[in-house]
């Protein structure tokens, strides 16, 4: 499946490097009152659509002033909440990058039956519902299931519990990191790592030294929207979680127990911080896109 | 003469250790899950499936979701299509402030996402407000489903397009032009047949992405039944209300929908492959 | 270090890379494995390396079956096409890399390892690109780094893929005699990878010939010039004009007329590929002899030491047949040649094989293939 997520992007970091003129262009060049039209129509579009939420959100978190707000964020429940979440994206996304590598490393460096499907397959949590993604594993784990009474009897605690969270978190997050690097080693080729071998190098020594390097902004491109999605995940771990205050509640769940409780002013305030989250991760994502069209460019010239 | 050997030849190390390392992770957290999906259903039985998806509450969630969520992809693409041209042909302030935020839905936790917009659109709302004074609802109707809709597949459309539009070689105007062509005519005829493959794999995207979407709609939907209840929420109030074989069938639904999805985008990108030579 | 492979089969699919190869590469030589795209050569060579396994038969380092021996211990020095160079490493520690992923217990001291880099960075006389990094090089200096960086390991054998080929004609041109020069003082055993048959035959101690998975003919560069053993290797190496024919005593019969051919006599009636070079064929203006084939010349390049003149004849089925001829300036002026001329073609010399395959080769012709 194409671009389910933002990717490091050939053709756009070519772009980036070496931005092109089309105003200078009669060819490509548009009449002013076109360009002003789709300017205008575009970018209200933009403000609308993605500028007033993410402003709203910060305006509602200060609605009522400095002390509401650091008292919402520093609450009992809330820093539980906080804890979770990050407990939940420092075991999913470790979990994902080693799978990530190890997939992106048999897809793009051999050849073997099956593997355009093995790369659909591993697209396949971006198509499902978040939802139907908490679903599967309370079919599998809850009370009802066929090893529910079994982990009830030996005090096992995954659904309505962190290890559920953690779960949904893994799942949802699944292709992330593995769809970043998988076409990124495919263009690499494998010629220096065969170079590296014929040299002497072991198969940890080329991947350490040789591979790595080549793969790093993609590798921490892919960490950075897992990491976004893992603390910022809503619907799969609303289902698994059982929405215990304190005890199994995320960011996202203490959001919405807030907000249903008409306490705003607090639910913008950790909100807020989610959002945090999102623009440094946009700025971090802006920032590699930068540092690998440069390195892109520099190993091309000569 | 040696025999021949049969045992593939690999120069590189790991094969053996990685692949069956992803099979393993991959069976164990996606595939085998997604199966019960299947085998719950199956165990509920047929008439207790077609009754749980053909209830009319269920029914209408349905035409709900998939018809904001075309509408949203539509919507999507076009204005998608406009701020892509925007990014990529024109020079203006703010322009690589513009283009790192187009991500924003990826990034925003869909929660924040909802209540923000539950907050714009309320009737108590920056813009709620003033609809309501001309009589117009926005939030806990269908339309605040199509607002969350909007916001969450944006990215899809743009970031699709938009390397094609990069990639597009400017000879291919610059030809048009010498030929003779006017601007409209080289768009119509040249520029946006080759955008079309991206722009329709766009627009599976972030189809695909809405059906599903729970947390950015489930604030501003207001949740009436018949009226403004999406599927995912259906699945939620089986499961709430412990009926296990209804969550899984309306799940095995929008299961096989996505997988339906993912076979169209594979066929596009396939068609656009052949079509222009490179994927998208 | 020797290097023989015996009976190397390699089949990819249905398409038969290597069919039977057998050959022997002697301690301290630069041989050249000479051929069009796809006729195996690529692929032989990274059958010695290890990089690729033969379905069939043996590689025989210094006596030793190396088959199922490792690339990674077969200590071969290995120079890729596109140089394969780390492009997040310096020139240093590019050429370092070898010495620093070997085991503790062999690992050179850094001391050891900087004097070797330097020596090697000395010896392709690059020295003062140390600090680079490999985008920051030209693509012949690339090329020179990808070469030290497979000396470093002291390999026993050297092999290059397609070295050149990724080169402008005039770097290409320095670095095949720097190449050259460099093997003289290192004497290693190295094979070489290419399609150019300038560069086999300028470079190379030996020449070996490949065409379809085979070996067509292995020898010095005089001897495969000199004396091709098969048309293929005739009409792959320079230029050179083709008659398709029929044997008959003391010619070669091609339509209605013919050309002279003492020696190897084939049974008469046999279809035959007769091949000439543009300088073995003469240029008669008198209409009347019986001998040579008629053609009109439509064009005569008279620059250079020696004249160049191009001519059309009318073959079967109303084609039209291309040939060469390369005349003396004196000779030139001397028959006083036009274009719109009709001419008789007479062989001075002329190489005759029995057709391999009739229905292939159907029309005569002339390939130009530049040396």
């Amino acid at each position: 499946m194409a671009a389910a997520t933002a990717s490091l992007n050939a053709a756009h970091l070519a772009s980036l490097a070496a931005p092109r003129h089309y105003e200078d262009n009669p060819a490509t060049r548009d009449t002013p009152w076109i360009k002003w039209m789709i300017l205008t129509l575009s970018l209200l579009f933009f403000a609308g659509f993605l500028l007033l939420p993410l402003a709203t959100v910060f305006v509602e978190a200060f609605k009522k002033g400095w002390d509401v707000y650091l008292a919402a964020i520093s609450e009992d429940d809330a820093l539980s909440a906080i804890r979770l979440t990050l407990i939940a994206a420092l075991i999913a996304v470790p979990m994902n990058l080693v799978f990530g590598i190890s997939a992106a490393w048999a897809i793009a460096k051999f050849e073997f039956r099956g593997k355009q499907l093995l790369i659909t397959l591993i697209d396949l949590p971006f198509s499902v519902s978040p939802v139907v993604a908490g679903l599967i594993y309370v079919l599998l784990f809850g009370a009802q299931s066929w090893v529910g009474p079994w982990l009830i009897e030996h005090d096992l605690k995954i659904m309505f519990a962190v290890p559920g969270i953690v779960l949904a978190t893994i799942f949802v997050t699944f292709p992330f990191i593995a769809r970043e690097l998988i076409p990124l080693m495919q263009a690499q080729g494998k010629d220096e790592e065969e170079a590296a071998i014929v040299l002497g190098a072991s198969g940890l020594q080329t991947f350490w030294h040789v591979t790595l390097p080549n793969i790093k902004w993609g590798l921490l491109y892919g960490v950075i929207l897992c990491n976004a999605r893992a603390m910022g995940e809503f619907g799969a771990v609303s289902v698994v979680s059982g929405h215990i205050r304190g005890v199994t509640n995320t960011m996202p769940l203490q959001i919405e127990i807030l907000y249903n409780e008409y306490q705003f002013a607090a639910a913008f305030a950790v909100a807020s911080l989610l959002a945090l989250l999102a623009l440094v991760t946009l700025v971090l994502k802006t920032y590699i896109e930068w540092q690998a069209a440069r390195s892109a460019r520099d190993s091309q010239q000569g | 003469m040696s025999p021949p050997r049969h045992k593939p030849f690999r120069v590189l190390p790991g094969f053996n250790l990685t692949l069956g390392y992803t099979l393993l992770y991959l069976s164990l957290l996606v595939l085998i899950p997604l199966s019960a999906v299947f085998i719950k259903t199956a165990t509920g039985g047929w008439d207790h499936f077609w009754l749980t998806v053909t209830s009319p509450r269920v029914l209408a969630s349905f035409r709900l979701s998939f018809g904001m969520s075309l509408l949203a992809a539509a919507i999507n693409s076009v204005f998608g299509l406009l701020l892509t041209w925007s990014l990529v042909r024109y020079r203006f302030p703010g322009r690589k402030i513009v283009d790192a935020l187009i991500d924003l839905p990826f990034a925003l936790p869909t929660a924040v996402a909802g209540i923000a917009l539950t907050a714009i659109y309320a009737p108590k709302g920056w813009i709620g407000s003033l609809a309501t004074a001309y009589g117009i609802r926005i939030a806990f109707t269908p339309w605040g489903v199509l607002l969350a809709l909007i916001f969450i597949g944006l990215p899809f459309v743009v970031r699709t397009v938009q390397p094609v539009l990069e990639d597009l070689e400017v000879e291919l105007e610059e030809a048009a032009a010498s030929l003779g062509a006017p601007r409209w005519e080289t768009f119509r005829r040249v520029t946006f047949p080759a955008l079309l493959p991206a722009l329709l794999t766009g627009f599976a995207l972030a189809f695909a992405r809405a059906v599903g979407e729970y947390g950015s709609v489930i604030f501003i939907a207001g949740n009436i039944p018949m009226v403004s209840e999406i599927t995912p929420l259906m699945i939620i109030t089986k499961l709430e209300q412990y009926d296990y074989t209804g969550a899984t069938g309306i799940a095995a639904v929008m299961l096989l929908l996505s997988f339906i999805l993912l076979f169209i985008i594979n066929g596009l990108q396939v068609w656009s492959t052949r079509r222009i030579g490179r994927t998208v | 270090m020797s290097i023989q492979v015996q009976n190397i089969r390699k089949q990819f699919g249905s398409f038969t890379a290597l069919n039977d190869v057998s050959l022997d590469f002697p301690t301290g030589e630069l041989v050249a494995l000479l051929g069009p795209s796809g006729c195996g050569k690529t692929t032989l060579l990274r059958i010695i390396a290890g990089l690729e396994q033969a379905d069939s038969g043996n590689v025989i380092l210094e006596g030793n079956d190396a088959s199922s021996t490792s690339v990674r211990d077969r200590q071969v020095g290995f120079v890729f096409q596109h140089y394969a160079l780390f492009r997040h490493m310096t020139v240093f520690d590019n050429i370092a890399f070898g010495l620093r992923v070997k085991p503790r217990a062999e690992r050179p001291s850094e001391n050891v390892i900087r004097k070797k880099v330097t020596d090697l960075l000395k010896l392709v006389q690059l020295d003062w690109l140390a600090d680079r990094f490999p985008s920051q090089l030209s693509g012949g200096q690339r090329q020179r780094i990808a070469l030290a960086r497979a000396l470093a390991v002291e390999p026993r054998v050297l092999l290059l893929d397609e070295p050149f080929g990724a080169l402008d004609t005039k770097v290409r041109k320095e670095l095949r005699r720097w190449l050259r020069r460099l093997h003289d003082e290192l004497h290693i055993t190295s094979i070489f990878v290419t399609h150019d048959q300038e560069e086999a035959l300028e470079v190379a101690d030996r020449v070996v010939l490949m065409n379809h998975g085979e070996v067509e003919q292995l020898g010095s560069p005089e001897e495969v010039w000199g004396a091709p053993k098969t048309p293929f290797v005739y009409s792959f190496l320079g230029a050179v004009n083709l008659f398709h024919g029929r044997s008959a005593p003391g010619e070669v019969q091609v339509g209605e007329q013919s050309l002279e051919h003492a020696g190897d006599a084939l049974p008469a009636g046999t279809e035959v590929i007769a091949f000439a070079r543009p300088h073995e064929l003469d240029i008669d203006t008198d209409l009347s002899q019986p001998n040579g084939i008629r053609a009109r010349i439509t064009r005569i390049r008279a620059f250079g030491l020696t004249a160049h003149i191009e001519l059309e004849r009318n073959g079967p089925n109303d084609s039209v047949q291309h040939n060469e001829v390369e005349l003396t300036l004196d000779r030139l002026v001397a028959l006083q040649l036009r274009a719109g001329l009709e001419v008789r073609l007479v062989p001075s010399n002329l190489k005759v094989f029995q057709n391999p395959s009739p229905s292939t080769l159907s029309a005569d012709h002339y390939i130009a293939s530049g040396i």
